[in-house]
C-alpha cells in the first residue's frame, strides 16, 4: 500500500436538514486519476471542501501519506500538498497574471523570480501563460492556467479540479489533459470532477460516484460506458432525447448586421450579426464563455436595445422593443444566471412567474396582479416541469439549481413562445432533468415554435440542433448543419478560424 | 464558541419579535444610563413610555401630541419607504417638506383674506407639488446624467432652509407682522387652516393622511404591479431590467412619490399645528423619518408602529427632561440606543446564534 496517497474513511458531514456527506470512503493512490461523480446536490463540493480544509467534518478521517491529516484551513491544506482548481475563478480583472498568483501565495517571492518561475512552469507544463499580460484581456482558458499554475508552483501531491473544462474549447481541453497526464505520470494525484462522461472515460483512472451523500459506487471508467455512469449518478434509467422529423417553415426571425458595444471595459462586444431563424427550428450557438453569449441574449431578449431593423420578427423591425413588447408578440428568453437575472432569489416562484408571464398570461389585470391565476400558472409549471418545491411561495433561492432551471426553462416555455432564446439551458443541471429539458426544447420546437439555444456544452448543441455555429470574441461564425460535423471542425469555429479563412479566400 | 449561520429563509416570526426584544433592550441600557447619571431608572422608563398615554395629569395633553408628532413622521417614512424597497435613496425629505410647507402656504396667502371651501384643497395640491418638484431634482439628474441622489438630495436639504429663511424674511412675511420674520398664522385664516377634525384629539387632515398613505401602499406593495416592479428592482436588478422595468420611470416614481408625501406633510404642519412659515420651522422629522421607516422594516404597518413609537419617545423624553431634569442629550441617546438595538436585532431575521464547536 505505498501507492496510497490519501485516505478517506468514513466522513460525514451534516447540515442543517440536509446530509451533505454519509459515511463516504475512499482512497486516491499517487499518480491516479481519480473521479469524484454525482449530480448536483450529491455531495461532491462538501467532500473536496472538507478535503481542501473549507469545511470541518463532523465525523470520519483521512490519512495523508500515511500520517493523519484533518486540515482546519485552506492554507493548511496547501502546506500538506493539497492544491484545489476551483470552477469560479478567483482572480482579479485589473491585475497581473503575477500578481494575482502573488496574492494568492503564503509567502511569495519576489516579482522578478516569481515572473521567472511562472514562465519555468508554464513551459514544463505547455501552458503558454505571459506573468506581465494583464487578466482582464486574458480568455477563459487563460485565466484557467493561471489558476493551474498558482497551484502547480506549490508542487502539489494532489490537484483537485473542480468542472475544469467547462470553460474550455475542445483544443484546450487536449491542451489541458497533455499537462494532466504529465502531472501524472510524475506521481501527482488529481482529484477530477466533472459532468462530461467521455472526459472521463478518457482521462480518470477510477470514478467515486456519489448520490445523496453517500458513496454508491466505484468504477473504471475507461471500462464502462458514459451512459452506465449517469445512471449509476441517478440511480434510475432515463430515456434520451427523442428528436422526431418535423417540418422547418418560413422564416420567423432575422437578424442583419446586429452590432452593439460593450458596456463595461471587460464585457464583449457583438460585430456584424446576421443570422436567420425559421419556424420549428433550433439553432445551436456554441463558443467559450464570455464571447458574447450574454450580450446577444441581452439584445434578442430586448434587455438592451438595437436599431430596430437590425432584428426582425415576422418581417416587422423589433430592434427598438423592450422585452414586454417582445414578450407580447412572441419572443420569449430565458438567461443563463438564474439566481438575480432570471429569477429573484428572496421572492417566492410565485412572485417570479410574474416576472416573464404578467402580460402574456394576463395575470396582471388594470395594474393589479390576479395571485391567484399566478398561482395557478405557477404550479402548472410545477408540475409539468417536475420542479421539486414544497410550494409556490417558496424563495426561488432555496431551489437547487436544477429545480430552479426547471422552473426558469418552464415559466417560458409554457407561455408558448413564438420563439425562445434559451442561454445555457443545462447548466449545473444534472443528466436526467437535462435530459427533459431537452425533451421540453424539442416538443417545443416540434409544435412549430423557433428556439435558439445557446450553450458551452457542444453535445448537448449537436443532440438537439438543427444548425450550429459559434461566438468568438462577439463575432458569430457560418452556420453548417450540425448532422455530420466533425469535432475539428467546431473547434475552428469556436476558436474564430473559420471567419478568417472565410475573410481571407477570395 | 457563539456563530451566526444563516437561515434558510428569513423567519417570520423574529420579524415581528424583534422590535419587541429591541425596545427591552433598550429600557435596560437606557436605564443604566439614567441610573448612572442619578436618576431613577424605573421612574424615568415610566414617564418616557407610560406617563404620555395613561398618566391622568399628563395624557389629555401628551395623547393628541403623539398623534401630532406621529403624523408627519409616518406620511413621510411611507414615502421614502418604497424607494428604499428599490434601492433609491431619498434623504433629503426635510427639504421637500419644506418644500410642500412652502407652496402650501404660499397657495393660502395668495388668497388671504378671500375665504371659500376650494382653497385647503388647493393648498394640499400645492404642497404635494411643491414636494415633488424638489424631488424631481435629484430624480432627473439620476436619470439623465446618474449623479447620486443621495448626494443631490441631502444637498437640496440646505438649499431649501435658505430658501425658507428667505420667503419667511421676504416674499411670505406678515405685512401686519411689524417687521418679525414670518408669515401670516394660518391657524388664523379659517379657509388655510388644518384644524382637528375631532376636537382634543391630535386627528388632523395630515394624520388621516398617514393613515391613509399606509393603506394605500399596503395595497400597491402587495397586490399592484407597481409595487411589485418596486421590490424586484430592490432585489434584483438584472432580474427587474429582465422583467422590462424601466429603472429611469421607477427611480422618478419613487422620488417623486416620496417627494409628494413629505411635501403634504409639511404643508399639513404649517397650516395646523405650526400654523406659520418661519425661518426654523422645520424641525428635522424629514431626518427621523428616514430612522422611522427601517424601524418598522419598510413596512407600511411597521412604520405606522414605528412612527407612534418615535413620537411617543420624543413626548416622553421631554416629559422626563420636564420632570426629572434629564439632559436633553441623554434622551436623544436613548433615541440612538433604540435604534441601535433595533438593527442590531435585525441580524436575527436572518441568521440564527449557533454555540458550540465550529463544524
Amino acid at each position: 500500500m505505498t501507492d496510497m496517497l490519501l485516505d478517506i474513511k468514513g466522513l460525514t458531514k451534516a447540515y442543517p436538514g440536509v446530509v451533505a456527506n454519509n459515511d463516504v470512503s475512499f482512497e486516491i493512490n499517487r499518480g491516479e486519476v481519480h473521479a469524484l461523480l454525482g449530480e448536483n446536490g450529491a455531495g461532491k463540493s462538501t467532500l473536496v471542501k472538507m478535503i481542501y480544509g473549507l469545511v470541518k467534518p463532523d465525523s470520519g478521517s483521512m490519512t495523508l501519506n500515511g500520517d493523519e491529516f484533518s486540515p482546519a484551513s485552506p492554507n493548511d491544506a496547501r502546506s500538506g500538498g493539497v492544491a484545489m482548481v476551483f470552477q469560479h475563478f478567483s482572480l482579479f480583472d485589473a491585475l497581473s497574471v503575477a500578481e494575482n498568483i502573488a496574492l494568492g501565495m503564503d509567502n511569495s517571492p519576489k516579482p522578478r523570480e516569481l515572473a521567472k518561475s511562472i514562465r519555468e512552469v508554464s513551459q514544463a507544463y505547455g501552458l503558454p501563460l505571459e506573468p506581465n499580460r494583464i487578466v482582464g484581456t486574458l480568455s477563459a482558458g487563460e485565466r484557467q492556467r493561471v489558476e493551474i499554475i498558482r497551484c502547480l508552483l506549490q508542487n502539489p501531491k494532489l490537484l483537485i479540479m473542480d468542472e475544469p473544462t467547462s470553460v474550455l474549447t475542445p483544443q484546450e481541453v487536449d491542451i489541458l489533459f497533455k499537462t494532466l497526464r504529465q502531472l501524472k505520470a510524475e506521481g501527482t494525484a488529481i482529484l477530477y470532477i466533472s459532468h462530461k462522461l467521455e472526459e472521463i472515460r478518457a482521462l480518470c483512472d477510477t470514478a467515486t460516484i456519489l448520490r445523496h451523500g453517500e458513496k454508491v459506487d466505484t468504477c473504471i471508467p475507461a471500462q464502462t460506458t458514459a451512459r452506465n455512469m449517469a445512471e449509476m449518478m441517478v440511480g434510475a434509467s432515463f430515456a434520451n432525447p427523442i428528436r422526431s422529423n418535423r417540418s422547418i417553415g418560413h422564416t420567423i426571425l432575422s437578424v442583419r448586421a446586429l452590432s452593439t458595444k460593450a458596456a463595461d471595459p471587460f464585457g464583449t462586444s457583438l460585430h456584424n450579426i446576421h443570422f436567420e431563424l425559421k419556424a420549428g427550428e433550433i439553432l445551436g450557438i456554441g463558443g467559450v464563455a464570455g464571447n458574447g453569449q450574454d450580450e446577444l441574449l441581452a439584445v434578442l431578449s430586448g434587455e438592451v436595445q438595437s436599431q430596430p431593423e437590425a432584428i426582425s420578427f415576422k418581417g416587422k423591425p423589433v430592434g427598438h422593443c423592450g422585452p414586454n413588447k417582445r414578450r407580447e408578440i412572441g419572443i420569449l428568453s430565458a438567461p443563463e444566471q438564474r439566481l438575480g437575472h432570471a429569477a429573484a432569489p428572496a421572492m417566492s416562484l410565485k412572485e417570479n412567474t410574474v416576472i416573464t408571464a404578467a402580460r402574456r398570461m394576463t395575470l396582471v389585470q388594470n395594474g393589479f396582479i390576479n395571485w391567484k391565476v399566478t398561482d395557478e400558472f405557477s404550479k402548472n409549471i410545477i408540475a409539468d416541469f417536475d420542479v421539486r418545491t414544497p410550494g409556490t411561495d417558496t424563495p426561488a433561492g432555496s431551489l437547487s439549481g436544477g429545480n430552479l432551471q426547471k422552473f426558469v426553462v418552464g415559466r417560458e416555455v409554457l407561455q408558448n413562445p413564438e420563439v425562445l432564446i434559451i442561454n445555457q439551458p443545462t447548466w449545473g443541471v444534472d443528466a436526467a432533468a437535462a435530459a427533459s429539458i431537452r425533451q421540453k426544447l424539442l416538443d417545443l420546437a416540434n409544435r412549430g415554435a423557433s428556439v435558439i439555444v445557446i450553450s458551452q456544452d457542444l453535445d448537448e448543441l449537436l443532440e438537439i440542433s438543427d444548425r450550429f455555429c459559434a461566438l468568438n470574441e462577439g463575432r458569430l461564425s457560418e452556420i453548417l448543419p450540425s448532422a455530420g460535423l466533425e469535432l475539428d471542425q467546431i473547434g475552428l469555429m469556436m476558436g474564430g478560424s473559420s471567419d478568417r479563412v472565410q475573410e481571407t479566400s477570395p | 464558541m457563539i456563530r451566526f449561520e444563516k437561515r434558510l429563509s428569513p423567519s417570520r416570526a423574529t420579524t415581528i419579535i424583534t422590535p419587541i426584544i429591541a425596545v427591552i433592550l433598550t429600557m435596560i441600557a437606557g436605564g443604566i444610563m439614567f441610573a448612572l447619571l442619578g436618576k431613577p431608572p424605573l421612574e424615568a422608563i415610566r414617564i418616557i413610555f407610560w406617563d404620555p398615554l395613561f398618566d391622568p395629569t399628563f395624557a389629555s395633553y401628551s395623547r393628541p401630541q403623539l398623534l401630532v408628532k406621529a403624523g408627519p413622521l409616518i406620511l413621510i417614512a411611507i414615502g421614502l419607504s418604497i424607494g428604499f424597497k428599490a434601492g433609491i435613496w431619498n434623504i433629503g425629505a426635510e427639504g421637500q417638506y419644506i418644500m410642500g410647507a412652502i407652496f402650501g402656504a404660499a397657495a393660502a396667502l395668495a388668497f388671504f383674506p378671500a375665504e371659500s371651501a376650494l382653497i385647503f384643497p388647493l393648498m394640499v395640491i400645492s404642497g404635494a407639488l411643491g414636494g415633488w418638484l424638489w424631488a424631481m431634482i435629484p430624480a432627473i439628474l439620476r436619470a439623465k446624467f446618474k449623479t447620486n441622489e443621495i448626494l443631490v438630495s441631502l444637498m437640496l436639504v440646505y438649499v431649501a432652509e435658505s430658501i425658507l429663511a428667505s420667503v419667511a424674511q421676504g416674499l411670505l412675511k406678515n405685512p401686519d407682522g411689524y417687521g418679525f420674520p414670518g408669515s401670516r398664522n394660518l391657524q388664523q385664516y379659517p379657509s388655510a387652516f388644518n384644524a382637528e377634525v375631532i376636537a382634543n384629539s391630535g386627528m388632523h387632515w395630515g394624520v388621516i393622511s398617514a393613515f391613509m398613505a399606509v393603506i394605500f401602499t399596503y395595497v400597491m406593495m402587495t397586490r399592484h404591479i407597481r409595487g411589485f416592479e418596486v421590490r424586484l428592482l430592490g432585489e434584483a436588478p438584472k432580474a427587474a431590467q429582465f422583467a422590462g422595468v424601466s429603472t429611469t420611470r421607477l427611480t422618478i416614481f419613487c422620488l417623486g412619490f416620496s417627494g409628494a408625501l413629505a411635501g403634504l406633510a409639511g404643508m399639513f404642519e404649517v397650516s395646523g399645528p405650526a400654523g406659520q412659515i418661519t425661518i426654523d420651522f422645520n424641525s428635522g422629522y424629514g431626518f427621523t423619518a428616514i430612522i422611522v421607516a427601517f424601524l418598522g422594516r419598510l413596512h407600511p404597518v411597521g412604520i405606522l408602529m414605528a412612527g407612534l413609537l418615535m413620537a411617543l419617545t420624543y413626548i416622553g423624553g421631554e416629559l422626563a427632561q420636564l420632570m426629572l431634569g434629564l439632559p436633553g442629550a441623554s434622551i436623544q441617546l436613548f433615541q440612538g440606543m433604540l435604534l441601535l438595538f433595533l438593527l442590531a436585532t435585525d441580524v436575527f431575521t436572518n441568521y440564527r446564534i449557533r454555540i458550540g464547536v465550529a463544524h
